[in-house]
């Protein structure tokens, strides 16, 4: 009986092609959107975990605080550790305390210096930071070598740099030819030691516009002898444990500033966390926006619902004739049901080839990625709003009678 | 009238003071009024009546299109007054078949199976279906259109594909409503001489309508006017032929 109801709601569609295709549309419209906006989500929160990947794997981050009432910057360095204000050397080797602080698994002291220049022959490129550092900096923030060899603790005071490997590809254009020839950095000559692979841009800030130099390089070169760091950068054992890291991270450094939480001096910060709250703002869009294609979706199951419900007046007769030589009200439910549900699951099908061709391009720099789960709820849905939609005017041709039925031209 | 009844093989048809009335107070409208008729087994009955007389009425009562708000109504023998609506969709499809005015084919399909639909609504195999509405088409002659949509076909033809459709079950009665009302004359001949060779093969036919002449090919005359028969030509006839057969009918 099933297959007959499907033939008769076949030669139904096919009667009305250009209103039945129409009326598609409007499930069409709203499945695709549904299924492009969800793969949008999904490809932004993708970038975002790339983007925490780049930032090197749990990692915590020691700032100085740009303000805090009342104790200013500059306080002479007396020797008297207790009475900076600025992160040192001292407090970062403090850090390193396997007994005080056993999650923390290492650290790297960063001085940064922006906009040097560097040139090599004609070539000129402004670094966008300059970090003088350690060798345990490159292990944190998941930097690799392309070419060359990474700084070591026998570079200490050596004038050599690593590039990122959009400073080298701005200065040569085969970037390991560089290795082992001297650039100059704001008029100083260094001697290239090797070049960063790049990590590819992750939007606003580019990873690989940087240079590295060995901590007392840079202090020797740029910054002077201050003992102030700008930031310590450090790396906790595992990702449970960042929040016992940054504890240690604070009772150490809350002991040699002698500070409490209410007057800290400095700052720790979990980059991972800031952009994990960018990823919750990004699915709270994403849900808005699924919700407004949801709409669009209901206004086609509505339409379907019209359409059916002009089909079974347009075909008031024919349900009569069906009466009259047997047809039971099941027989006709099933076949207008049936009829809605074949409209809609095929608006939902074509929605999703849609989905999948819109999603294929690059929309503001994300590359959408279809969920599978978003095509099977697709499926449902329009095979739900077949039935929810069909069920009203399916059963109002059933309750024709048929003496109406008959006599209606 | 009782006696009779026992005596007999069950009617096809037996109606006991059926009433229809429409409307209430002021604007009732007595469709039927006390209407009683017995049809047997094998009897072409033609029931006339100017417009409004109750005719049509009675088609839907007889059809189980429709229910009489009083009275009772025997089908094959079965009272239709318990049945729900389930059941009368059965007995529609199992008993009765439909002629009407206008053919009321399904448009945009084929004669053939337009021919089996009744048989799908019995959950008659596919081939089983096509090769008995095949035939039923042959019956009527026509199976070399078979395949063609109603717009394809003559009036004639039309009303033709749906007597085969009517017949495909093997019904106890054939129930044409003005059969040829839509039809010239040369298509009208065409289809009474139908009805009188199935008639004359054994077929019970109710036959509606207000043409004198083709009522005159109707082997009993049912005349109602204002809701109630006036006059029942047949009965008698009936009777006398039951009687020359020797009772064994």
């Amino acid at each position: 009986m099933i297959a007959e109801a499907i033939r008769f709601a076949l030669s139904g569609i096919s009667a009305n092609k250009m209103r039945s295709v129409l009326t598609t549309l409007g499930i069409v419209i709203g499945i695709s959107a549904v299924i492009t906006l969800l793969a949008v989500g999904a490809g932004t929160s993708n970038m975002i975990k790339d983007q925490i990947g780049k930032l090197g794997t749990n990692v915590l981050t020691v700032n100085r605080a740009i303000s805090t009432g009342g104790r200013t910057t500059g306080g002479s360095a007396t020797g008297t550790r207790t009475r900076t204000t600025n992160l040192t050397l001292a407090d970062q080797q403090a850090l390193q305390d396997p007994v005080l602080a056993p999650d923390i698994a290492t650290t790297a002291p960063v001085v940064q210096t922006q906009s040097v220049t560097a040139a090599l022959g004609s070539s000129t490129h402004s670094i966008a930071s300059t970090l003088g550092t350690s060798p345990s900096y490159f292990g944190i923030t998941n930097f690799t070598i392309a070419a060359g060899r990474l700084i070591d603790d026998a570079d200490a005071g050596q004038p050599v740099v690593v590039l990122g490997n959009s400073v080298a590809a701005d200065l040569a254009t085969n970037v390991s030819t560089l290795v082992g020839q001297t650039v100059s950095l704001n008029g100083q000559n260094f001697t290239v030691a090797g070049v960063l692979a790049a990590k590819g841009t992750s939007g606003l800030n580019d990873p690989d516009d940087v240079a590295m130099v060995p901590y007392a390089t840079a202090q020797d070169k740029f910054s002077g002898y201050s003992p102030s760091l700008s930031s310590i950068q450090v790396q906790a054992k595992s990702a449970d444990v960042m929040t016992e890291a940054q504890n240690e991270i604070q009772q150490i450094l809350d002991a040699r500033h002698q500070v409490t939480s209410t007057n800290r001096d400095y700052q720790v910060r979990n980059q991972a966390q800031v952009l994990s709250t960018a990823t919750t703002t990004t699915q709270t869009l994403t849900i808005l926006l699924s919700a407004v294609a949801g709409i669009s979706l209901l206004v086609g199951g509505i339409g379907v619902m019209n359409i059916m419900l002009v089909t079974v007046t347009e075909r008031t007769r024919e349900i009569g004739i069906r009466k009259a030589i047997g047809a039971t009200r099941g027989n006709i439910v099933m076949q207008f049901l049936v009829e809605s549900l074949i409209i809609s699951i095929l608006g939902g099908i074509v929605g999703i080839l849609i989905g999948f061709g819109a999603s294929s391009f690059t929309i503001a720099g994300i590359r959408p990625e279809v969920q599978w789960w978003t095509v099977w709820l697709s499926v449902a849905v329009s095979a739900g709003i077949g039935l929810v939609f069909g069920i009203y005017p399916a059963n109002k041709a059933a309750k024709l009678r048929p003496i109406d039925a008959l006599r209606y031209e | 009238m009782q006696s009779a009844h026992a005596r007999r093989p069950r009617p096809v048809i037996a109606l006991d003071r059926i009433r229809k009335v429409y409307g209430q107070g002021e604007a009732e409208v007595r469709a039927l009024d006390g209407v009683s008729l017995t049809i047997e087994r094998g009897e072409f009955v033609a029931i006339v009546g100017a417009s409004g007389s109750g005719k049509s009425t009675m088609m839907n009562i007889i059809g189980c299109l429709d229910a009489p708000t009083s009275g009772r109504y025997f089908m094959d023998g079965i009272e239709t007054g318990e049945l729900d609506e389930y059941q009368l969709a059965q007995i529609r499809n199992r008993k009765i078949g439909f002629v009407f005015q206008s053919f009321n084919l399904i448009p945009r399909t084929r004669a053939v199976d337009n021919v089996a639909m009744p048989l799908a609504y019995r959950k008659v195999h596919r081939r089983e279906r096509h090769a008995l509405a095949l035939e039923a088409l042959d019956a009527v002659g026509l199976s070399a259109r078979a395949g063609h949509l109603p717009s394809q076909l003559s009036g004639g033809q039309q009303q033709r594909v749906a007597i085969a459709r009517a017949l495909v079950t093997e019904p106890v009665l054939l129930l044409a409503d003005e059969p040829t009302g839509a039809l010239d004359t040369h298509s009208s001949e065409e289809i009474l001489d139908l009805f009188g060779m199935l008639h004359a093969r054994g077929r019970t036919i109710v036959m509606i309508t207000h043409e004198p002449d083709v009522a005159a090919r109707a082997e009993r005359v049912v005349r109602m006017q204002d809701g109630q028969v006036i006059a029942d030509t047949g009965t008698a006839t009936a009777q006398a032929a039951y009687h020359a057969a020797g009772g064994t009918r």
